[in-house]
C-alpha cells in the first residue's frame, strides 16, 4: 500500500486508509466524515441499531493505556456495524513481560485483524504501528500521548455543526491544559481546517506549550476576556497528578481562575454551547450547574461519538 | 612498507599545503612530500589522480561500546566503520557499562583495540566514579592508563559543588574536561526540542534554555578553577553566544558540534522519525544556523560524529521511547564536505574542523602530513556520490537519519601508522 510520505494516513487517491491525527487532513476528507456520521446518527435513534457494513471484519481494541469511555465507544460502534470485537487492556500484560509493542502488533495481525485501534500513552505510537502493520490493516489513533485523539476532534466537530450549523463564523474558546492535552491538539487542526476564523486558547503560561502561538490560535491568560462573546467553549479536562504540583498550585486556584461557572459564561454569546470530552472534574475545571445546564451539551458528545467512530471505521474499511 | 600516493591533490590544512603533489611514506612516517627521498623504493604505489590526499580524519565522539553492549555493537565492527569512514583517530566517551571509570576498564580497551591495527582509540575517562555525579575518579591514574580527557558522558553532573570539586581537581594535573551542557532538571522527561514541533507532536520538550543555563554555570565555574573545559556538542544559538563570548575573554574553551546538527533540525523528525531522536535535541532551523555561523568564524573548534549505533529494538518503538543516537562515523567526511558545499567554505577549512583542530582539543599530535608524523591518512574521492545505504554501513547500527540519500564524496583508502587499513573495492 503506497501511502502518502507528507501524510501517512492517505492512500494515493488521497483517502483515508489509517486515522491517526486531524493534522493535514483535508477538509473534505472532515466533511465526509461528518456527513457519514450523520446518517449513523439516524441508525442508532433505531430501534435495530445495526448495519452490516462490517460484517465478518475483525476490530482489535489495542489499549497501551487504560480507557473505558473511549474503548467503550469504539466498541458499540463496530458492534453496530456488525463487527467482531476483541478488546485487549495490553497495559499490565505482555507489555511487562518485555513483549514489543511491535510483537505484539505481528502476534495479532498473525490472527488476521482488519483494524486496529490503537491507544498509547507515548506521542506518535501509532505512526510506529501503521507503518509495520501489513498494508490491508487500518490503524485508528484512540489517542497517543499528548500528541492527537482524532475521533474525539471529530465528534467535537460534529457536535459543534449540529448546534450552529457551520464553523466559519464562529469564535472558538479552549480552555484549560493544553500542554498536556490530545484533545486540544485535535481541535485545533480540525478547526483550522473547517474554517474557524477564531480559535482562542485560555489557560496559565505553565498548561500552555511553549510555541502555541504556532497553531495558529490567539491565547488569553484570563478567562473572563477570552470567554467574551465565543460561541462555543471547549472544556478541557485537568488530570490529577497536574492539580497540585509545580505546574499548578491546587484544584481550589484553577477553579478559581480557569473553572466554567455559570458568571463566567454569561460573558460568551447567549447561544453559546459548552463542551466537554469528559470524565469531567466538577468543581475543578466545571461547575456542576453548568455542565448540567442548558448550554452543556455534553451529553450529545457522548452519542455522536458513537457515530463518529462508526463514520471513522466504515470509511476506512471501504476504502 | 614504503608507500607512494601520487598524482592526489595533497591538502594539509596545518601545514597550509594545498597542492597536487605526491606523498612518499615509510616506516610508517611521512617522509617527503613533492618528490622522492633518494633511494626511495616504493613497495605500494596508490594512484590519486582526482582523489583528495589528507591527514587522517579524528573523531572526538565514536562509541564503540564496549565493555557492556557487545550486542549492540562490538570493537570490531566499529573500528571496521571508522577506517571505512577515514577516520584514523578516535576518542571514545567513557558511556559503557561499566563507564571508563578504572584505570584496567581503559587499559583494556586500548590493549584491544591496539590488537585490530586500525585506528587509534583515545578513551575520556569519567570524571565521576559510575558517572554518578557524586565521587571523583582516579583521574591521574586514569591518564596514565589512557585516557585524554575526563567527562560525564551524557549523565550531567547535577550537584555544582561536585562538578566544582571536578574542575579544581582535574585542573590540578592539567587534564582537560569535556563537558555537554544541559541542565538535568531542565532537561527531565523532555525528548525533543521545546519548540513547534513539540507543541505540534505533543512531545515532552526540552528548551534551549537546558543549554545555556547549564553553559553560563559550567563557564564561571571555569573561570574560577582555570580548568580547561570542551565543550561537546553545542546545539543552540544562545550556546554559540555564550562560547563566543567566553572566548572573547580568553577562557580556555573549546566546543564542538555533532554532524547531525550542522544538518538537520526539529522539523527533520517529521512524523515520529526515531532516527531523529538525538541527544542534544535537533533544535530550530535558527539553531542550525547559528550552528554554522559558530563554525565559520571559528567559534566552534571542530565537528564529531556523536556515533551512537543503537540496536533496532531500541529504535522500534515510539519517539519518546527510543533510544536517542544516531550511527555515523562512516558518513562524517562526506556530510562535513556537505556542509562546506552549501556554505561556500573551502575543502581545507572544512577538513580542519575534522582534522588538526579535533587533534588539539585531544592534545595529540596528529592531524598533519608535516614531514617525520605519523603516516595517518585519508584517500577520498571528493566527486563520487554514494547511497547511504543503512544496510550496508559497516557499523552494527543501522540508525541513521540519512538511510538512502545520496551523499558526496567517498573515502578510498584508510592508511594506519603507514599500513593501508581499508581500500574502497
Amino acid at each position: 500500500m503506497w501511502l502518502d510520505p507528507a501524510n501517512p494516513q492517505l492512500n494515493r487517491n488521497g483517502e483515508l486508509h489509517h486515522l491517526l491525527s486531524l493534522e493535514g487532513l483535508p477538509a473534505d476528507v472532515l466533511h465526509q466524515i461528518l456527513d457519514t456520521a450523520v446518517s449513523f446518527a439516524d441508525v442508532t435513534q433505531r430501534d435495530v441499531k445495526k448495519v452490516p457494513l462490517l460484517r465478518g471484519k475483525s476490530v482489535f481494541n489495542l489499549f497501551f493505556e487504560p480507557s473505558t469511555r473511549t474503548r467503550t465507544t469504539f466498541e458499540i460502534a463496530a458492534k453496530r456495524l456488525s463487527a467482531d470485537v476483541v478488546n485487549l487492556a495490553i497495559n499490565v500484560s505482555s507489555q511487562t513481560k518485555g513483549e514489543s509493542v511491535l510483537d505484539t502488533v505481528a502476534n495479532l495481525s498473525a490472527m488476521h485483524a482488519d483494524m486496529f485501534i490503537v491507544r498509547h500513552a507515548a506521542s506518535g505510537a501509532p505512526y510506529m504501528i501503521a507503518k509495520h502493520v501489513a498494508q490491508d490493516i487500518h490503524v485508528v489513533n484512540a489517542g497517543d500521548g499528548r500528541h492527537a485523539h482524532p475521533t474525539q476532534g471529530l465528534l467535537d466537530m460534529f457536535t459543534i455543526r449540529h448546534y450552529k450549523g457551520q464553523f466559519n463564523r464562529l469564535r472558538v474558546a479552549i480552555v484549560g491544559d493544553i500542554l498536556h492535552s490530545r484533545v486540544a491538539r485535535s481541535q485545533i487542526h480540525a478547526l483550522t481546517t473547517l474554517g474557524c476564523p477564531e480559535i482562542r486558547v485560555i489557560g496559565p503560561k505553565t498548561l500552555l506549550p511553549s510555541r502555541v502561538n504556532s497553531l495558529g490560535v490567539h491565547v488569553y491568560h484570563d478567562m473572563r476576556e477570552g470567554l467574551k462573546d465565543v460561541d462555543v467553549v471547549m472544556m478541557l479536562r485537568l488530570q490529577n497528578e497536574r492539580m497540585n504540583g509545580a505546574l499548578l498550585p491546587s484544584a481550589q486556584e484553577f477553579y478559581k481562575y480557569y473553572g466554567l461557572t455559570e458568571d463566567k459564561l454569561a460573558l460568551a454569546r447567549p447561544d453559546a454551547i459548552v463542551l466537554h470530552p469528559g470524565p469531567m472534574n466538577r468543581g475543578v475545571e466545571i461547575d456542576s450547574s453548568v455542565a448540567d445546564g442548558k448550554q452543556s451539551v455534553i451529553l450529545p458528545q457522548v452519542t455522536f461519538g458513537i457515530a463518529i467512530r462508526m463514520a471513522v471505521m466504515s470509511i476506512l474499511a471501504g476504502n | 612498507m614504503k608507500i607512494q600516493i601520487k598524482n592526489g591533490r595533497l591538502i594539509d590544512p596545518k601545514n597550509g599545503l594545498d597542492t597536487i603533489a605526491d606523498l612518499y611514506i615509510a616506516a610508517g612516517k611521512v617522509v617527503a612530500v613533492g618528490h622522492a627521498p633518494a633511494g626511495f623504493h616504493a613497495n605500494r604505489s596508490i594512484d590519486a589522480t582526482g582523489r583528495i590526499v589528507c591527514p587522517g580524519l579524528i573523531d572526538l565522539a565514536v562509541r564503540l561500546r564496549e565493555p557492556g553492549y557487545e550486542y549492540i555493537a562490538t570493537l570490531e565492527s566499529e573500528m571496521e566503520a571508522a577506517i571505512a569512514g577515514g577516520v584514523t583517530s578516535l576518542a571514545c566517551p567513557p558511556d559503557t557499562d561499566p563507564p571508563l571509570d578504572e584505570p584496567g576498564l581503559v587499559e583494556m580497551l586500548k590493549f584491544r583495540a591496539k590488537n585490530l591495527h586500525q585506528a587509534h582509540v583515545y578513551p575520556v575517562g569519567a570524571l565521576t566514579a559510575g558517572l554518578k555525579g557524586a565521587r571523583l575518579t582516579e583521574m591521574a591514574e586514569l591518564r596514565d592508563a589512557g585516557c585524554v580527557a575526563f567527562s560525564q558522558a551524557e549523565a550531567p553532573c547535577a550537584d555544582t559543588l561536585v562538578l566544582l570539586n571536578a574542575l579544581e581537581y582535574a585542573a590540578t594535573y592539567g587534564f582537560p574536561v569535556w563537558l555537554r551542557a544541559q541542565d538535568a532538571a531542565l532537561a527531565r522527561h523532555g525528548v525533543a526540542h521545546d519548540g513547534e514541533v513539540a507543541t505540534r507532536l505533543g512531545l515532552p520538550g526540552i528548551p534551549s534554555t537546558a543549554e545555556s543555563v547549564a553553559l553560563s554555570t559550567i563557564l564561571i565555574l571555569a573561570r574560577e578553577t582555570g580548568a580547561r573545559i570542551h565543550i561537546a556538542r553545542l546545539s543552540s544559538a544562545e550556546g554559540v553566544a555564550l562560547i563566543r563570548a567566553a572566548k572573547a575573554e580568553n577562557l580556555p574553551v573549546s566546543c564542538d558540534v555533532g554532524i547531525h546538527h550542522v544538518h538537520l533540525c526539529e522539523n527533520d523528525i517529521g512524523y515520529f522519525d526515531p532516527n531523529c531522536h538525538l541527544m542534544p535535541p535537533l533544535r530550530s532551523q535558527r539553531d542550525r544556523d547559528a550552528l554554522r555561523a559558530g563554525l565559520a568564524d571559528g567559534t566552534v573548534d571542530a565537528i564529531c560524529s556523536d556515533h551512537t549505533p543503537i540496536d533496532e529494538d531500541q529504535k522500534q518503538v515510539p519517539f519518546s521511547e527510543a533510544e536517542a543516537g544516531a550511527t555515523g562515523v562512516e558518513l562524517l567526511l562526506p556530510l562535513t564536505l556537505k556542509w562546506a558545499n552549501e556554505t561556500g567554505a573551502d575543502t581545507p577549512a572544512a577538513l580542519s574542523l575534522i582534522t588538526h583542530r579535533a587533534a588539539s582539543i585531544l592534545g595529540i599530535d596528529a592531524g598533519h602530513l608535516s614531514i617525520g608524523a605519523s603516516a595517518d591518512v585519508c584517500v577520498f574521492d571528493p566527486e563520487r556520490p554514494w547511497r547511504a545505504d543503512a544496510a550496508a554501513l559497516r557499523s552494527q547500527g543501522k540508525n541513521t537519519p540519512y538511510a538512502g540519500m545520496e551523499l558526496i564524496g567517498r573515502v578510498t583508502h584508510t592508511i594506519v601508522d603507514g599500513a593501508v587499513v581499508f581500500e574502497q573495492k
